[in-house]
């Protein structure tokens, strides 16, 4: 196979990932929201954790997103 | 179309060759050096007034130190004190140089991944070191989750020391990522508003959406790292 073609192909299925990470953004704030709903006065302390959550799941993505370009561009 | 990955390219701004070794400053570095000038004016000129009831500089330069001396106090404890100057300074070398990167034909120093790997590496070691002097050998107990059958010791350890050897990789490329994925996406879609021609405001709309998320995103990445550094240090200085 075309090595091109092996790259394109490899770096589209390495972007399958993101759609775990898409649920998994989802489920923060779905917890968040309704955590914050049965306790209003938990916000100040479930807010930061929830913003940590976020940023780790994240990452996830970008390590996805990362491996695709290395196997697109390298 | 120009090429969007040409904002990242760095070229030396004032030329100091050291014979073999080339110390130029960079653009890379003025942005680093204009963060640290700009910290350092934030906060030496917002608490001049020292009022009791302060006003609006003072009050962000207070929310800011009691913001980070809250999370060093929830996450490391009473034993985190002495590392509380060095958490501030992170944070906030961290936060300027992703807000100044948002400026227009300003440099973004945190989008490349040699400068997050080596805070992240110095957070690791720094933190690594610490826990070997506080605990001596003890510190590899750390490896050692309480409460595992011995028949699984064997499988534990070397994952607990991989998990453990990945955090500077983690934490240097969730930094990076986001830097160069959002300035890269912004590049993409200034690009399209020129070629669009007439429809050319939908992309400009995008584009102004994107940077309010990049600000959102500026401060988040800061906080993150910062937070799991103290996580970090919390992890070697208890727990064994």
């Amino acid at each position: 196979m075309d090595i091109e073609a092996a790259k394109m192909i490899g770096a589209g299925l390495a972007v399958i990932g993101l759609g775990g990470v898409g649920a998994g953004i989802g489920h923060i704030f779905a917890s968040l929201i309704s955590s914050i709903s049965r306790n209003p006065a938990s916000r100040p302390q479930v807010f930061p954790m929830s913003m940590l959550g976020f940023a780790l799941v994240e990452a996830v993505a970008l390590y996805a997103l990362l491996i695709s370009f290395l196997i697109l561009f390298l | 179309m120009a090429d969007p990955l040409h904002q990242f390219e760095i070229h030396p701004v004032v030329h100091i060759p050291l014979g073999e070794v080339n110390a130029s400053l960079t653009n890379s570095g003025v942005a680093m050096l204009a963060a640290t000038i700009a910290i350092t004016l934030f906060m030496t000129l917002s608490m001049r007034g020292r009022a009791l009831v302060p006003g609006r500089w003072q009050s962000l330069a207070e929310l800011t130190y009691e913001f980070i001396g809250n999370m060093v106090r929830d996450n490391v404890g009473k034993e985190g004190r002495p590392y509380f100057p060095f958490v501030l300074s992170l944070f906030m070398f961290i936060l300027f140089g992703n807000l100044l990167g948002l400026l227009p034909y300003s440099f973004t120093f945190t989008s490349h991944i040699i400068v997050t790997f080596a805070m992240a590496l110095m957070v690791f070691l720094g933190v690594t070191v610490i826990g070997i002097i506080r605990h001596g050998f003890h510190f590899f107990s750390f490896f050692m989750p309480k409460g595992v059958p011995a028949v699984m010791l064997p499988l534990m350890i070397p994952i607990e020391v991989v998990s453990y050897l990945s955090r500077p990789v983690s934490l240097s490329i969730r930094l990076f990522a986001n830097m160069m994925a959002g300035h890269t996406m912004m590049k993409v879609f200034a690009g399209f508003v020129f070629s669009l021609g007439l429809f050319g405001f939908a992309p400009l709309a995008v584009d102004v959406a994107l940077t309010a998320f990049e600000v959102m995103v500026a401060f988040l990445q800061a906080y993150v790292f910062t937070v799991l550094t103290c996580l970090y240090l919390n992890d070697t200085i208890h727990l064994h």
